[in-house]
């Protein structure tokens, strides 16, 4: 693959006008970024988050009222998993393994940083397109596939992957002990093998454009915070994806070919199993080796996003630019030093627990940096609260909520009581499941004119946020008193221990919120779909923007810029400068006289 | 039949959201109205001020919490170290809560404060170099004593020391149940793998290797187990299949049960259960787990089911780690006791080699 150094504004010019696109280039095998774009986004948001999203509200509904019948589990189950409409405690799992699965990789990674790194990576760099459109093209297929295997394995007999979205063996190696862990464990894995390489290309693809495809004039230190949340992100992925593979290919060569490099002395089913000398704790840190960076690779686009808008509607630049360039870099770092920290009590020698607490809680200090970069950036702005800077504030909230209590969990002696009890689950659902979604929907309000050439409705916009928002904490707050109570996650029902019969009302409340929280996302969904053919149409830079981005034509063609690219002569986030006419000056409009180049 | 309601509230009260949306929308029509979705002088103060209330809600949620949900949480530590967690939890709590309340309400604040009622300019500010090092180092300097603070309970919980005094006892975790073996007299537990479970007929059923004279006097319990009270006890983990936690909530004591591989965990009981049950916050969450018993068996009474039995508290084992279908109701109960009822009580069990013969 031969890499065109774009230092010559020029070249790339000709093509522009080369292709005769036919249905199928254009609509399906399109290597043009921003349809890839379109097809991560309804792939992964649209068919993805909404069975993701449909499952945790079934299992909601089992645990605020369980073991009682219900239509909907009848619809959405069938016969097979909930006879008479009582869901079975197996199938349970498998929703709550098949939740996280999806929302982690297929909607917050894939869904997320597919979309937007594709859609915004050439643009606000000022490139034609990817540095290599087929590996992207190819990259987006994969990834396909792998939603298509991961939905069928929701249909096999025995249920899909039921051993947690972690998989630990022995329960995910061996079919004896569950029967999610047969067929619908090889698909899972079958499916997250194409994922992986899918994450792979794609993020190679990111990394090789933002070196070598920058307009002329577009210093490392003038790029945007979103391309460097990008690039950085896919650094991570690239340094940390390859070890789940190898995890996974381990544990496939476990389960098929009578390797054991997880299991030992093993009794199942009234027999001894033959593997020796092979440790659980091995996956675990393989697991977590990719698990613990996979949480900043969907959480880095999103704050990434949220820089970007935050400066764009506060009309202010970001402030502390390369305090939040060197907070991006060290979550990067201490990202794959920290996997520890899930690992505390699983009998890991406790001297690497106090190692792995210093450098967990060390990851605190850039995330305040960042958090108070953001509060600071509002501070003294003409903030223009469009719902995707509502999305935005509301991001910096939820991490702020959810960040805090991650100093309990990274805090090997306080992780003790609370490990694996709901205390983790309001905890990491606050900091990096509502805070990277409210990213992700940011995002699709801010670009949307850039994906569709149409503004989406502000009204369904705000009404989305403020139901959202508050659902989320309506959620998630009181869900940290069921964990600090001491029940268990991933428990079909609380019944069991009558010791716990008095967090019945919390069940229901934090059912009802999630119920209507998840109805809210009808009004995005009406919103997105509804404007894409009848939405206003865009004004070429609607929200009086400085990036590159909006610079190309509203409609979108073969090479994002009709004639030359633009270049560059200064940072993102001239906003507001004094001496200037508008409160924004693009980084394509040159320094004028004596005008004074930030310093920053 | 109340869920179905629920339900329907909630499709109804979304329609009727929708409906007003829409009625806002035609009402609009006849007017000159402004469609360019891009939030005007007006949008800006109403949801400005939203903000704000948005800050008052996120304190109000919670204020609720604390105040309705404080008397779920766990009685106070029954445990030796338990008091040292409570306290670290406690500081690391009210620090979090502070900074929460203080970092929402600069957020919040600023986004009524500064939002946009005029075409002003906003500030042209950068950055802070000073501000910048502020909240740096303040972070760092509380973070720091944090983790010292930590590390040092940390390795005091599990850097225990193997003396004699100590009780042994072994945790032997399966789908899906627990059982307990104390090492008898000699105080030490006999060595044990998965390939004798088979061993006499299936009695042999955590697997100890007979051939080890440790063993035998070994003894094996189920649904409960005792424990002396002010007596440290070493805890030993096995597993037979897949991974378990056991999980002691109110001992302040967790640690994964690993197949192929022995794990620990040592406490002091230090309360015992007679006199846990009498502790205020027991008693009250007792009465009121009875009241919501009593309300559900009425309703099956109605029904012409059985009753459900009146609550007594106990401590419990549960399993904290995804374990298959019965994860959720795998349990055993520990009872803490004088020494002296505890010796009755071990006394009265069947020693491994009584139970083979």
């Amino acid at each position: 693959m031969s890499v065109v150094v774009n230092n010559n504004v020029d070249n790339h010019d000709e093509h522009v006008h080369h292709h005769k696109e036919t249905f199928i280039t254009k609509w399906i095998f399109s290597q043009d970024h921003k349809m890839i774009a379109k097809q991560y986004f309804i792939t992964g948001v649209f068919v993805m988050g909404i069975v993701g999203v449909l499952m945790s509200l079934l299992f909601r509904i089992q645990l605020a009222w369980p073991e009682e019948s219900f239509y909907v589990f009848d619809l959405f189950l069938g016969d097979r998993w909930a006879p008479d409409g009582v869901m079975d405690p197996n199938i349970y799992l498998a929703l709550v393994t098949i939740h996280g699965t999806i929302m982690v990789f297929f909607v917050l990674t894939a869904g997320l940083s597919g979309t937007f790194s594709n859609l915004l990576i050439p643009l606000q760099i000022g490139a034609r397109d990817m540095a290599s459109g087929f590996l992207n093209m190819v990259a987006f297929w994969l990834f396909f596939l792998s939603s298509a295997i991961m939905l069928a394995s929701l249909f096999v007999e025995a249920g899909p992957a039921a051993a947690g979205w972690t998989i630990y063996p022995p329960l995910s190696a061996l079919p004896q002990t569950q029967p999610g862990s047969g067929l619908g464990m090889t698909l899972w894995l079958v499916s997250m093998a194409f994922f992986i390489a899918s994450s792979l290309l794609g993020s190679l693809n990111y990394i090789v454009t933002v070196l070598n495809l920058r307009t002329k004039g577009m210093t490392f230190f003038r790029l945007p915070l979103t391309i460097w949340a990008f690039f950085i992100t896919a650094i991570i992925g690239v340094i940390s994806f390859p070890v789940l593979l190898s995890a996974a290919l381990l544990l496939i060569m476990d389960r098929s070919f009578g390797t054991s490099f997880f299991l030992s002395d093993i009794f199942v089913q009234g027999e001894v199993l033959h593997y020796q000398g092979g440790s659980p704790v091995l996956f675990e840190h393989l697991f977590w080796f990719l698990g613990h960076p996979e949480v900043y690779i969907v959480l880095l686009p999103a704050l990434g996003i949220t820089s970007e808008i935050i400066a764009t509607n506060a009309r202010k630049p970001i402030f502390g630019y390369r305090a939040m360039v060197a907070s991006i870099l060290a979550i990067a770092f201490l990202s794959t030093i920290v996997w520890g920290h899930h690992m505390f009590i699983t009998g890991m020698n406790p001297f690497l627990g106090s190692v792995f607490t210093f450098t967990t809680l060390l990851i605190a200090i850039p995330s305040a940096v960042k958090a108070f970069n953001y509060i600071a950036t509002l501070w003294k702005g003409n903030l223009q609260l469009n719902p995707a800077m509502l999305f935005s504030i509301g991001l910096v909230s939820t991490f702020i909520t959810g960040g805090l209590t991650g100093i309990i969990l990274g805090d090997s002696a306080l992780d003790i009581n609370v490990h694996d009890t709901y205390f983790v689950v309001a905890h990491f659902h606050l900091v990096m499941g509502i805070s990277a979604l409210y990213g992700l929907f940011a995002g699709v309000y801010h670009w949307f004119p850039r994906l569709y050439g149409r503004m989406m409705n502000k009204s369904l916009g705000y009404i989305h946020f403020w139901i959202t928002a508050i659902g989320a904490y309506g959620i998630f707050f009181p869900m940290h008193f069921v964990g600090m109570a001491g029940l268990p996650r991933r428990y079909y029902t609380n019944t069991a221990f009558p010791y716990f019969d008095d967090l019945a009302d919390i069940n229901v409340l934090i059912t009802v919120f999630a119920l209507i929280t998840g109805l809210a996302q009808l009004f995005f969904l009406f919103n997105f779909f509804h404007s894409m053919y009848y939405g206003k149409k865009s004004e070429q830079n609607p929200w009086k923007s400085n990036t590159l981005e909006w610079t190309a034509p509203v409609e979108h063609i073969h090479g994002n810029w009709p004639g030359k690219i633009p270049q560059v002569f200064r940072w993102a986030y001239d906003y507001s400068k004094p001496g200037k006419k508008e409160d924004f000056v693009p980084q394509s409009v040159p320094i004028s006289k004596g005008e004074n180049i930030t310093e920053h | 039949m109340t869920i179905i309601l629920s339900i329907i509230t909630v499709v109804l009260l979304s329609i009727s959201v929708w409906q007003i949306v829409k009625i806002f929308e035609v009402s609009n029509l006849g007017k000159k109205r402004d469609d360019s979705q891009i939030a005007t002088h007006k949008d800006n103060d109403l949801h400005g001020k939203l903000m704000f209330a948005f800050l008052v809600f996120i304190y109000l949620v919670t204020i609720f919490s604390f105040v309705s949900y404080t008397k779920v949480l766990l009685p106070e530590a029954a445990s030796e170290h338990g008091g040292t967690y409570d306290r670290l939890f406690f500081i690391s709590f009210a620090l979090i809560m502070f900074v929460q309340i203080i970092t929402q309400a600069l957020l919040h604040y600023f986004s009524y404060k500064y939002r946009g009622l005029k075409d002003t300019k906003a500030s042209f500010i950068t950055h802070d170099n000073k501000l910048e090092f502020i909240w740096t180092i303040i972070p760092a300097i509380v973070l720091f004593g944090l983790i010292l603070y930590g590390m040092t309970t940390w390795s005091q919980i599990m850097n225990f020391e193997e003396d004699e005094e100590a009780l042994v006892i072994e945790l032997y975790a399966q789908q899906w149940n627990w059982k307990a073996r104390y090492a008898g007299e000699d105080n030490v537990l006999g060595d044990a793998n998965v390939r004798f479970l088979n061993d006499y007929d299936g009695r042999n059923t955590v697997g100890i290797d007979s051939s080890d004279p440790n063993g035998l006097d070994d003894v094996v319990v189920t649904q409960e187990f005792h424990l002396p009270v002010d007596r440290k006890v070493i805890f030993k983990f096995r597993s037979q299949d897949v991974l378990h936690s056991a999980y002691m909530p109110h001992f302040r004591a967790q640690m994964n049960c690993v197949p192929g591989m022995i794990t620990q965990f040592s406490f002091t009981p230090t309360i015992t259960t007679a006199d846990m049950r009498m502790n205020a916050d027991v008693v009250d969450k007792v009465n009121r787990i009875n009241k919501i018993r009593y309300e559900n068996s009425q309703e099956l009474i109605a029904k012409g089911e059985e009753s459900l039995e009146p609550y007594q508290f106990d401590y419990l084992l549960l399993c904290a780690k995804i374990c298959g279908s019965s994860h959720y109701n795998m349990q055993m109960k520990i009872i803490v006791e004088s020494k002296k009822d505890f010796e009755k009580w071990i006394n009265q069990q069947q020693t491994f080699s009584e139970i083979i013969q």
